[in-house]
């Protein structure tokens, strides 16, 4: 088996055509394989998110993070991205959906794309894995403790987010979730109203909530590691990837 | 976890960041996880020119002691000057 990978930076057009930044990670091999978007969480395009983009490639899928906050200019560094684009309340919800667009199509462009996309993201990228899934034809989602998907974000934050609760009919894949018990964004019961609701009406979903884990419990280079939760996570992960991306 | 809450101030002053002295006009103030810092969440400080572009940017990511350190320690040196000695009213007054 070849397990050879090749990654790097490259562009891709997102929303309105705007060209993004983008961390791309793809097996050498010649199988067909399924391609995965990653959403990057609130502090950014970081080195962590870029691991994660190599672990997928290192299990058979091409995957792509876009630089979701490529908008703040070229050349500047991820941190102070993310910081500028804090202050203006995060990304608005259309050019989220309209980048995870175009990192899905670049991803079924290349050699070897079986046409079938998973999307998966963590803290604020759970929040847009869910939005992306009701809003693009998508394969499998992965929600890693995305807040504000049932509540609505408190008043003074400034965010640009609202509730995606109304948007639960159109999701339009399985959604795997992904919580920590002690998380308080979103807590416990946040996550069992979105169950309910997507329970109420028939969409395939599989919650796990871990005990002993907060928020960030994947984060490996954080004090919220967890890796009791992260192990198990990742193998549900790759477990759900492989029944739904599979050609 | 995220707090995503945010504080947002203007300034009027100067900061050095990595590309040199740059004049301060905005400032945000949040409990969120730091970008370095190893701990699991800091009081993160940006102070900022947008005006300049994102790069105009000091950021400081301080423990809860460190920044009530801090807030006291700013509080003790301001008491201590004759009130109005720093004020930008008064900076621009003697103009």
């Amino acid at each position: 088996m070849n397990d050879a990978i090749w990654a790097g930076t490259i562009s891709v057009a997102g929303h309105e055509n705007a060209e993004l930044e983008a961390y791309l990670a793809r097996p050498l091999g010649e199988e067909p394989r399924g391609g995965v978007v990653v959403i990057h969480h609130m502090p950014g395009y970081d080195e962590a998110s870029k691991e994660i983009v190599r672990k997928f490639a290192a299990h058979g899928y091409a995957a792509v993070c876009p630089n979701l906050y490529s908008r703040e200019g070229a050349g500047v560094s991820p941190d102070d991205q993310a910081a500028a684009a804090r202050a203006k309340g995060g990304v608005p919800d259309e050019q989220l959906v309209g980048d995870v667009a175009g990192a899905a199509a670049h991803l079924n462009g290349l050699d070897h794309a079986n046409g079938k996309i998973g999307v998966i993201g963590f803290c604020s990228g759970g929040r847009q894995t869910f939005l992306a899934a009701c809003s693009l034809q998508i394969d499998a989602a992965v929600d890693c403790y995305g807040a504000f998907v049932v509540n609505e974000p408190p008043a003074e934050s400034g965010m640009k987010v609202t509730s995606l609760l109304s948007k639960a009919p159109g999701l339009s894949s399985p959604l795997l979730g992904l919580f920590g018990a002690d998380d308080s964004f979103p807590g416990p019961e946040e996550v069992a109203v979105l169950a309910a609701e997507l329970e109420k009406l028939g969409k395939d979903h599989e919650f796990h909530t871990y005990p002993d884990a907060g928020h960030a419990f994947f984060a490996v280079d954080r004090p919220s590691y967890r890796p009791a939760a992260a192990v198990d996570g990742w193998k549900k992960i790759f477990d759900f990837y492989g029944r739904h991306l599979s050609a | 976890m995220c707090t995503y809450l945010t504080q947002k101030i203007e300034l009027d002053g100067a900061a050095k960041g990595a590309t040199g002295w740059f004049t301060l006009s905005d400032g945000a103030v949040y409990v969120d996880h730091p970008y370095h810092a190893t701990h699991e969440h800091t009081l993160n400080i940006d102070f900022t020119n947008p005006g300049e572009g994102p790069s105009a940017r000091v950021a400081v990511e301080l423990t809860e002691e460190a920044a009530l350190a801090l807030v006291e320690a700013i509080q003790k040196a301001l008491a201590a000057a004759p009130p109005g000695l720093a004020s930008g009213a008064h900076a621009r007054a003697a103009s």
